[in-house]
């Protein structure tokens, strides 16, 4: 699912000054209108909206408002039980570990993602041209590392007998690290999905940030420069109030990819050891497809949903701001 | 790419600066060493011999280089299936996602109709879709309709992931080419769709080149759904599946399991580096515009 990234490259470059006239995507002539063609082209697209998305949506509505385990799965009669999934969801203080889980899980994940990300765009940016080429290729191929892979080999790099990083820190002289199985303990586990979470998404972040930064105009900063503003200042008071609204999109986009984990946390630990790294998506599917309740699986994917949609809302916000014509 | 920028210019001073940018390259160094030591520690891995690779002093660069893991991975039963499931899913996905956005895509750019502004409304609502939280409905909808355990499943779940990205991106490209191109092919006796396909089309095979690779790329690396949708019939897993299990299959055998790793990515590191400049420079960039 990583295309969803490439659309959030806002396109800083496209907005040219001077330019007045419509913007070209407007539908011209007016003689197009009408007839059923452009409902006939719409209609696949539609059709597989409703079916593949809608569809699903509502019925996983439906099936956390019902008593839906196993037996109801094979027979097919499942009676409404009204907010009793919910009920039980909320009162469950496992439940309420892991949103607490998640929410750190997300914590650290975006604010590290967002400082290096924007440590390297800055870093690139003032880079010669060599050092520039190296440093975007490097990123391009470990944003287009496929995620299964990245996993499979980040457990590889932490093997606690011949992992790479164990006899990295043992010869650096930190002997507790030898055979140090991380895996095993929670922390270290959670440590290390950070870590590989972080590694897949700064580069898409960097990248962005960095080509956001190319179109602050050159002479704005010498302007400030030479109005006697220090570096740190021109970074505070010309350069990040013009990227901003790019900066907000990235983080909305991360905040809300943090669910995207999911598939490195199944690969790498199943949400343990214990319950170490469960997060939200990670217990619904567990809830659901191991321990057959179906109901309350789907209760807490809506859960999901719902605080999910709030910093939607917000990413929207700030696209349409953008993206001036609809 | 715009960002050559003339930055100081070069004084006699240059060792001076050198000496002022050095925190700066190895910053830049620092980077390059932490993106790229993954990868190249998983290809590394996949050409040592075994008994370096369970050594307990790690070498940085193979001493001597072999290709029998790959040979162990590619001859594991069923490798040449799953590569195939992968290609087939994926081709069926981006192929249907390419006909059906390059309709909804040419109704949204090239005319109006009423609902429009809602049509592209939701697409975008689409595009964030929270697929990590429809996999159990999706699941159950699939047992119901019997659907479980077969490919056509996955490949419809893939097109619908990749519609959005592709139909948006489109409908960017068809923006840029000029109408009036296509008016005055009209004009000269061609019909409505006649013209589009003779003079848009062809002007939009960048758009539609870089919208299947992308397709291709979400597809090739989806996880979650082929792995909660292909349960009793193994044989039609695909190869992400395959790898994550790779591990229980081989046990110890990193070597092998980074071979895989190596041939699974390969396709799509290949993408990502021929696109790179559009990555960079913003495929989306160009995609979005207007």
């Amino acid at each position: 699912m990583s295309a969803i990234r490439e659309r959030a490259v806002p396109r800083p470059a496209g907005r040219r000054p001077g330019r007045t006239s419509p913007p070209p995507a407007a539908p011209r002539a007016s003689r197009d209108r009408g007839g059923p063609w452009p409902y006939l082209l719409v209609a696949p697209a539609v059709l597989g909206m409703l079916y593949l998305l809608v569809y699903p949506l509502i019925r996983a509505v439906l099936i956390s408002f019902q008593d839906f385990r196993l037996r109801q799965l094979i027979s097919g009669h499942a009676k409404f039980v009204g907010f009793a999934n919910y009920r039980t969801l909320l009162t469950d203080p496992r439940f309420w570990t892991v949103v607490r889980r998640t929410f750190v899980f997300m914590a650290v994940n975006v604010v590290l993602i967002m400082v290096i990300a924007l440590l390297v765009a800055l870093m690139t940016e003032r880079l010669g041209r060599i050092w520039r080429t190296a440093v975007l290729s490097s990123l391009v191929l470990a944003w287009a590392m496929p995620v299964v892979a990245a996993t499979t080999v980040f457990q590889w790099l932490f093997h606690s007998e011949f992992g790479v990083v164990n006899w990295a820190l043992t010869s650096l002289g930190f002997d507790s690290f030898a055979h140090y199985p991380w895996f095993a303990h929670g922390t270290a586990a959670f440590a290390i999905l950070v870590l590989l979470v972080v590694w897949q998404s700064v580069p898409f972040a960097a990248i962005t940030l960095y080509s956001a930064l190319t179109t602050v105009p050159a002479e704005l900063h010498e302007s400030a420069r030479l109005d006697g503003a220090g570096a740190l200042r021109v970074l505070g008071s010309v350069t990040f109030p013009m990227i901003r609204p790019i900066v907000m999109l990235v983080l909305c986009l991360e905040v809300i990819w943090t669910f995207k984990a999911f598939t490195q946390i199944w690969v790498m630990t199943r949400g343990g050891p214990g319950d170490a790294t469960t997060i939200l998506p990670v217990y619904a599917v567990q809830t659901a497809l191991a321990g057959q309740r179906y109901d309350l699986g789907s209760a807490a994917s809506m859960v999901t949903v719902v605080l999910m949609s709030g910093v939607l809302v917000l990413y929207f916000r700030q696209m349409f701001r953008q993206e001036d014509e609809l | 790419m715009s960002a050559v920028r003339p930055n100081i210019p070069v004084t006699k001073r240059s060792s001076a600066r050198r000496l002022r940018r050095l925190p700066l390259h190895a910053g830049a160094a620092l980077t390059v060493l932490v993106c790229l030591f993954p990868v190249y520690w998983m290809a590394a891995t996949a050409f040592k011999p075994s008994r370096d690779i369970q050594s307990a002093t790690p070498r940085l660069v193979p001493h001597t280089w072999t290709l029998e893991h790959f040979r162990t991975a590619v001859h594991t039963a069923g490798f040449a299936r799953f590569w195939c499931n992968s290609l087939l899913v994926t081709t069926g996905a981006v192929l249907l996602s390419l006909v059906v956005a390059l309709g909804a895509a040419f109704a949204v750019a090239r005319m109006r109709w009423r609902g429009r502004r809602q049509f592209v409304l939701a697409v975008f609502v689409a595009q964030m879709a929270p697929w990590e939280s429809l996999i159990i409905p999706v699941y159950i909808i699939a047992r119901d309709t019997d659907m479980l355990d077969r490919l056509v499943t996955l490949t419809l779940v893939y097109f619908m992931v990749t519609l959005p990205f592709t139909t948006i991106v489109l409908r960017g490209f068809i923006a840029t080419v000029p109408p009036e191109l296509e008016e005055a092919a009209r004009v000269d006796g061609c019909t409505r769709f006649g013209a589009f396909r003779r003079i848009a089309l062809p002007l939009l095979a960048p758009g539609l080149m870089a919208t299947s690779l992308f397709g291709f790329i979400t597809a090739w690396n989806e996880f979650a759904y082929a792995n909660f949708l292909i349960i009793k019939n193994q044989d039609n897993r695909t190869l992400p599946v395959w790898l994550s299990s790779f591990k229980n299959t081989f046990g110890t055998d990193w070597g092998a399991t980074m071979a895989a790793s190596t041939l699974f990515a390969l396709p799509a590191l290949a993408v990502f580096l021929l696109l790179q400049r559009h990555v960079t420079s913003g495929l989306a960039a160009g995609a979005v515009k207007g």
